[in-house]
């Protein structure tokens, strides 16, 4: 990586008390993203990308346990102290979550959750804040913004709504924005719009970006580095190229097979990951992609695999039998 | 779109830790009170001084070795009087609630059964009998009907039916559209038997618990009345009446009025808190703590 | 919006007919007695007859009704006996009285509960939050007369600061006024706030879940106003809900306050017809009263759609 980090998690572990015993949601993962780059985090729902994506913003549920190091623009985030860190979110950290009906207040206008951060972190008030704001909205592609300033969230459609969201986070321009799942809850022909905004805005801000997605379809091409996590830990990490084209893990090729073809022939069989991600409560020996995996060995469920270099430094993956042929398609 | 298996959620593996209301010490000691009341108005009978038995030489007589809690301002055994007074507290705070829960719980099991223009009918008269201040309406008509135990049971207990009504409609409602009644229905019950036995087990304990919070409102209800001079009349006296007499004296023996507001205090405590463990028990919901 | 506030009075009427017709009703139940009551010793067989055909009492109950509720649309809502005042002014000259307490009553509980909810809403579940919720649930078995009891007690007769009885008009004396106010309005407020307190709490314990708390904080905004802002006005509907059924049901609850503190409302005035038997004045007020808190909740009702724009426009 030849861009200065910006972002750098180590060692991260996230462990949730319950009843039925101790989560680790999050087990030693290590990230690093640029200034200006890309990184696409991808898994299936519960493989702990939502609670690392939290841990890094330190939102994290009162009874969470955080260990490690969040080193943003050189503070550690876990250890600095909260009125810093307040004045950091917003400004130069900047979150889009995944259903933006939730995500913004029903009761406030469009304009109040816009200006809000605006007054807050660039003092902005009064005329000059409501030009910024039609400016944002404007930016995202939302018609006619002056009038949405006094509209409520339920008055706009989903894919409105996300422009807003994605409006409110880029209104203070900041260095890393975090989308958790922007387009799940977005019909299918709304996501590639979103998608491409988020893309747009980012090279034109020369914004640092962490995409974090179940499909392995949205990071194709949109960005510089791709994250695969399985059971709360990165298996496999590679620039984006390399991942789709000489792939290691077999989880990722299973996700990369299920991904639906169109030049496929009609009524072709989707082959779909039997089995289903391990219950987190009860970690299982050896490595947890095992019980779904058709190249497992003894070996694989008895030790875990850590993760090793491939022939490039940055390409690492956790695999005893990672496949060797270059199964992958370009992406 | 890759066709994933769905995993467990994080947040749902959070809020899996579900509040489990555990008969925690205070429950047992409201039962415990609970007993104790009932148990010394039932046995009042032993009691060496009546209610009435009046001692001039003694009014207002601080506790001794004859009279455990003193005299009131009319010389009478306060403790005799505390227990008499709990007698006719509890008779009217349990028969008035009964009318409710049969009426109303009738009522709304009904409506919330058969659904359609009888529900209508029932829900609309509900509200209207609700748009009266209960205590101004109580007022009303012992004003016409005369103050007696009996009336004043009986306007009670028909206030407290629209809310059974709305208990035992609300319980209906989400059990009339279960398999087990669509199974019985297609078997040919009659509705009879499928109230009776179907929906009725499960609408008596939500029902239950109600009646008890109801049972707490009446003792306070009748409390009020009683204490303003129009509830029971004299010379039957509950612990509102003893408090409202009590307070005439204050200044000079303020244990006349705090004796029996402290008992009923703790009376309807218990009552409360059974009733709403036993409601946070049945639906929880609505648990309240 | 219109649609929303038309369709709700036209709801309205079979209501309030409604109520007119069981007070009516309730008032009919014994008419024999109306005309010995007011004749009281004089009553002659003859003079009873008399009266009663003066009064129409011996015309068929549905056209008594009508006649009633005819006088009472065009503001005549009958004389009492006893004092020889219209009903109407009898009202007038206790309802500002019953406002005050009830305001009062009401502002002082919600200087209470707000706070304390919105103290264990954001600390739920340690011990502070515990006791506050142990405490609110002790005061909701402690009904506004025995609260009176202590009160007076303490203030009056123990430590002498406030006094137990009396009223003088604002417009004369306006801290004389506050002072008789107080231990009334703090008796009331007494029996209030827990109810407030625990709907507001675990209405704000659900709110500060939602995501966009969460992306309120994420958006870097301060405590105060993610707290006061983003989590307060959604969890206020129920706020309000539940201001405006205190304040209907204060309406008829302020009774038992006012006839100890010896407040000249509007409850007292009720109590008073009672005690004398003054059954015009009984029939007049019970319906004005009912009358007001079915209005009252009416425009609880308009409220809510104020507050919550989804309601509004017909989402929710």
């Amino acid at each position: 990586m030849t861009e200065p980090v910006l972002l750098s998690v180590e060692g991260v572990a996230v462990d949730l008390p319950t009843p039925r015993g101790n989560l680790r949601a999050v087990d030693q993962v290590d990230l690093k993203v640029g200034a200006g780059q890309t990184l696409g985090i991808v898994g299936e729902s519960g493989c702990g990308k939502t609670m690392l994506s939290r841990a890094i913003l330190q939102l994290l549920p009162k009874k969470a346990k955080l260990s490690g190091r969040v080193m943003f623009d050189g503070q550690d985030l876990v250890t600095l102290d909260p009125e810093r860190l307040r004045k950091l979110r917003g400004r130069s950290l900047a979150v889009v979550f995944q259903d933006p009906m939730t995500s913004l207040n029903p009761v406030l206008t469009i304009g109040t959750q816009l200006i809000e951060t605006l007054q807050e972190h660039l003092e902005l008030d009064g005329l000059p804040a409501k030009k910024r704001s039609v400016e944002l909205l404007a930016a995202v592609g939302i018609p006619a913004p002056e009038q949405r300033l006094m509209q409520y969230p339920h008055q706009l459609s989903g894919g409105m709504r996300q422009r807003v969201a994605i409006a409110i986070a880029l209104s203070c321009e900041p260095k890393l924005l975090i989308a958790d799942e922007p387009t799940t809850a977005l019909d299918v022909t709304i996501q590639a719009q979103i998608l491409d905004l988020l893309a747009r805005e980012q090279r034109r801000r020369h914004m640092a970006m962490i995409l974090i997605t179940h499909d392995l379809g949205v990071v194709a091409g949109r960005t510089d580095e791709v994250a695969v996590m399985y059971a709360g830990r990165v298996v496999e990490r590679a620039p984006t190229p390399a991942l789709f084209k000489k792939m290691r893990m077999p989880y990722t090729e299973a996700l990369l097979a299920a991904i639906p073809k169109i030049d496929a022939a009609p009524h072709t069989p989707l082959p779909a990951i039997s089995g289903r991600p391990p219950d987190p409560t009860r970690p299982i020996q050896g490595c947890s992609f095992s019980p779904r995996c058709r190249y497992a060995t003894g070996r694989c469920y008895q030790d875990k695999p850590l993760l090793i270099q491939a022939e490039t430094p940055d390409h690492q993956y956790a695999c005893f039998h990672p496949i060797k042929a270059a199964a992958g398609v370009s992406a | 779109m890759a066709t994933l298996e769905l995993g467990i959620d994080e947040n749902v593996a959070i809020s899996a830790i579900g509040r489990r209301r555990r008969l925690g010490p205070l429950f047992w000691a409201a039962i415990a009170w609970m007993i104790l009341v009932f148990a010394a108005a039932a046995l009042a009978g032993l009691l060496p001084f009546g209610p009435t038995d009046m001692d001039m030489l003694e009014r207002r007589a601080p506790p001794s070795a004859l009279h455990w809690l003193g005299n009131d301002g009319l010389g009478r055994d306060e403790l005799a009087r505390l227990i008499y007074g709990a007698r006719v507290s509890l008779t009217v705070g349990l028969c008035a609630p009964i009318i409710g829960i049969t009426i109303g719980g009738a009522l709304g099991m009904l409506a919330g059964y058969f659904r359609g223009r009888f529900e209508t009918l029932v829900v609309g008269s509900m509200d209207v009998l609700l748009a009266f201040p209960p205590l101004i309406l109580a007022l009303a008509v012992t004003a016409y009907l005369g103050q007696s135990i009996l009336n004043l049971t009986c306007i009670l207990g028909v206030l407290g039916i629209p809310a059974f009504m709305r208990v035992a409609r609300a319980a209906t409602l989400t059990l009339a559209r279960r398999e087990f009644v669509i199974a019985a229905q297609a078997l040919g019950a009659t509705h009879a038997r499928i109230l009776l036995r179907e929906l009725l087990p499960n609408v008596i304990l939500p029902l239950f618990a109600f009646f008890l919070l109801g049972v707490a409102v009446t003792i306070v209800v009748e409390g009020a009345l009683s204490f303003l001079g129009l509830g029971v009349p004299p010379p039957v006296s509950s612990w509102g009446s003893m408090i409202g007499e009590g307070r005439e004296s204050l200044e000079m023996a303020p244990r006349l009025a705090f004796i029996p507001a402290v008992t009923m205090f703790l009376t309807v405590l218990s009552f409360n808190l059974v009733g709403d463990t036993l409601r946070a028990l049945s639906d929880p919901r609505q648990g309240a703590l | 919006m219109l649609g929303f506030v038309a369709r709700r009075l036209l709801y309205l009427v079979p209501v309030l007919v409604a109520v007119s017709l069981l007070t009516f009703l309730i008032a009919s139940l014994l008419p024999g007695d109306l005309a010995y009551v007011i004749l009281g010793d004089q009553a002659t067989p003859e003079k009873v007859a008399a009266l009663r055909h003066d009064m129409g009492l011996d015309q068929p109950i549905w056209w008594r009704y009508l006649s009633w509720l005819g006088h009472v649309l065009q503001g005549d809502f009958g004389r009492s006996f006893r004092t020889g005042q219209t009903v109407l002014q009898a009202v007038a000259e206790r309802l500002p009285v019953s406002i005050e307490l009830m305001l009062l009553a009401e502002i002082t509980g919600l200087a209470i509960g707000v706070p304390l909810a919105i103290a264990c809403a954001v600390r739920s579940g340690s011990a502070f939050d515990r006791f506050m919720t142990g405490t609110a649930f002790g005061m909701l078995s402690v009904p506004a007369f025995l609260a009176a009891i202590l009160l007076i007690y303490l203030f009056a007769v123990e430590l002498r600061w406030l006094p137990a009885t009396g009223y003088v008009p604002f417009a004369e004396d306006p801290i004389g006024n506050l002072r008789f106010f107080v231990l009334p309005a703090l008796t009331l407020a007494l029996a209030e706030w827990p109810g407030i307190m625990r709907v507001l709490r675990s209405d704000m314990i659900a709110t500060l879940q939602e995501d966009y708390i969460a992306l309120a904080k994420a958006k870097g905004l301060k405590a105060s106003r993610i707290l006061f802002v983003h989590a307060l006005k959604p969890s206020s509907l129920t706020l309000v809900t539940i201001t405006g059924i205190n304040i209907g049901r204060l309406i008829g609850g302020a009774l038992i306050v006012e006839t100890i503190f010896a407040l000249p409302g509007i409850g007292r005035l009720l109590v008073g017809a009672m005690y004398t038997r003054d059954l015009i004045i009984l029939q007049g007020v019970v319906l004005f009263v009912a009358t007001g808190f079915v209005l009252m909740n009416f425009i609880v009702d308009m409220f809510y759609a104020v507050l919550d724009p989804r309601i509004r426009h017909g989402h929710a």
